[in-house]
């Protein structure tokens, strides 16, 4: 890759379109992924998001579901779907460079 | 004298009960029951009764049925758990000091968490299965309905009971092949899932089951409200599916006392570590069945199982030595699929349901995953085991550890990494 070039990035991705190895992930990564998956201009609302959903991931192993989320992290479900429309929980974990939520069983 | 507060006379409480009334000697342990209720459930049986196919009879005994000699039973609701002192009040004023505490108080339906659900269409148009009431009240609904959208809709993850939903379907559409009106019934199921299952190799067999018994699914549909003038559900990302007959499975939570008592996580249901079975946050607490918080379904054969791994730990830390006994997350569970038939699955925490054969002494090998009538006597038949063998704490055939004999392993297909091009 020549230094002209800087701005082109080719990143991995998992069999489910998140990012296939965490310590990729950069702040600025998060906004090209942001932009890839629709999700346009990251806002501070955003990023309160994405660091909730990082930390708990830190603590947890896992990300949070929507409710701990809307709970826990002061933006509510409604607020959720407008800063990442369409399935919020995979969306921002995508965003955040983390993997698909496990989810319940 | 020390005590064991058992919280809760479900199917787990019960059998802990049970087991420890046989293991302890009552001149040196009390054992204490709570419950706010006196009517034992069949719970498994809910399923059967907007059928017909079960009764209310069918599914309720009086809970003191199957309690042993000597226990003390209370039954009062819980008022809240004082943990750090080793107290739990009751609403009836009593006070229960404990040595041990098990939380059993199990998981229930919240229908006021979805805006418009407990509205003026509520066991009108929209029906629950997962209280006897409700049940009871879709059985006459349905016998003289003359047919339309019945969706189903989960409400969000977890539930007890995660094949509960999809036995619901197949049952439907078999009733109303049998009344001869599945022509008027359109059937949609409604999941938040983005399959017809929690786990990829069964989600794909009971998809296949969907599509062959025309049962329409709906994926990944996060229910935002329900629309009771216009008669739809509406998600959060406001897609809409109108309805004639909504079968809603709500918000399952636990028990309200946990909140009271802060020991419940956003859901309610109390952080339990996964192979211990003891509370994460307190030595003397443990929790089992559908109130704990681990990543197993909330089932009876879950409970069954955990009842045994529980027993052997609370034993050990009453002799102060190390709890090694560690639960495996195992479940096994009937599905029924219509026309006398059912499957079964086997699994855990690590091992998804496969296919394959499963091996009971005694009575013979079942077929995973796979339509069968035997598995359909498997599930009508449990009821008799429930009631005079399970519950009651007797030995069953059935090793907690989830085995591996007789299973097949499918070939895993490659996990696919890509790569994207970011400019």
């Amino acid at each position: 890759m020549s230094t002209e070039t800087t701005n082109e990035k080719t990143i991995v991705l998992d069999q489910d379109g998140h990012l296939a190895n965490r310590e990729d992930w950069t702040e600025e990564l998060a906004q090209d992924l942001a932009d890839h998956e629709g999700v346009g201009e990251l806002t501070d609302r955003h990023w309160d998001v994405i660091n909730y959903i990082r930390d708990e991931y830190e603590k947890k192993g896992d990300a949070p579901s929507i409710r701990k989320l809307t709970k826990e992290s002061g933006v509510s479900t409604k607020e959720l779907y407008k800063l990442f429309p369409k399935g919020p929980a995979k969306k921002a974990a995508k965003v955040a460079g983390l993997p698909k939520p496990k989810g319940c069983i | 004298m020390k005590r064991i507060v058992i919280l809760g006379a479900g199917t787990a409480g019960t059998m802990m009960l049970n087991k420890l009334s046989k293991a302890l000697d009552p001149k040196e342990w009390k054992l204490t029951i709570v419950d706010k209720e006196e009517d034992h459930y069949y719970q498994p049986g809910f399923l059967f009764i907007p059928f017909g196919l079960y009764k209310k009879e069918d599914v309720i005994k009086p809970k003191s049925n199957f309690f042993p000699k000597g226990a003390e039973v209370i039954y009062s609701p819980i008022d809240r758990i004082d943990a750090d002192q080793s107290t739990v009040y009751l609403q009836n004023d009593q006070t229960l000091n404990y040595d041990y505490l098990i939380i059993a108080t199990g998981t229930e339906i919240i229908p006021e968490e979805i805006e418009g659900m407990k509205e003026e269409l509520w066991h009108t148009s929209i029906f629950d299965f997962y209280t006897v009431e409700g049940a009871v009240a879709l059985a006459e609904y349905l016998k003289d309905w003359e047919g339309g959208k019945m969706v189903l809709n989960i409400a969000e993850m977890p539930i007890k009971c995660p094949v509960a939903p999809l036995e619901f379907v197949f049952l439907a559409d078999d009733y109303f092949k049998k009344k001869g009106m599945r022509d008027k019934v359109d059937i949609t199921l409604v999941t938040p899932l983005d399959a017809a299952f929690t786990k990829p190799v069964a989600a794909k067999s009971l998809g296949g089951f969907l599509d062959e018994k025309d049962i329409n699914l709906v994926t990944e549909f996060n229910i935002g409200r329900v629309d009771n003038e216009q008669k739809k559900i509406v998600s959060w990302d406001e897609r809409e599916v109108d309805f004639d007959l909504l079968v809603s499975i709500p918000t399952n939570m636990g028990s309200k006392a946990i909140e009271r008592s802060r020991l419940g996580d956003e859901l309610n249901f109390v952080p339990t570590d996964k192979h211990t079975l003891r509370s994460e946050a307190h030595e003397n607490i443990f929790v089992i069945g559908d109130a704990t918080n681990l990543p197993s379904s909330k089932a009876g054969s879950v409970a069954h199982f955990e009842s045994d791994i529980l027993f052997e730990n609370l034993m050990s830390a009453i002799k102060g030595e190390p709890l090694e006994a560690s639960f495996d997350g195992h479940a096994n569970c009937f599905i029924e699929s219509g026309g006398g038939k059912g499957l079964l699955i086997d699994f855990n925490y690590d091992v998804e349901p496969l296919p394959g054969k499963f091996p009971i002494p005694g009575i013979g090998p079942f077929t995973l995953l796979k339509e069968t009538r035997m598995n359909h006597f498997g599930k009508m038949g449990f009821k008799w085991l429930y009631w005079n063998a399970l519950i009651k704490g007797r030995e069953l055939p059935l090793e907690p550890q989830m085995s591996m004999a007789g299973k097949e392993i499918p070939e895993t297909e490659k996990q696919e990494t890509k790569t994207l091009n970011l400019n």
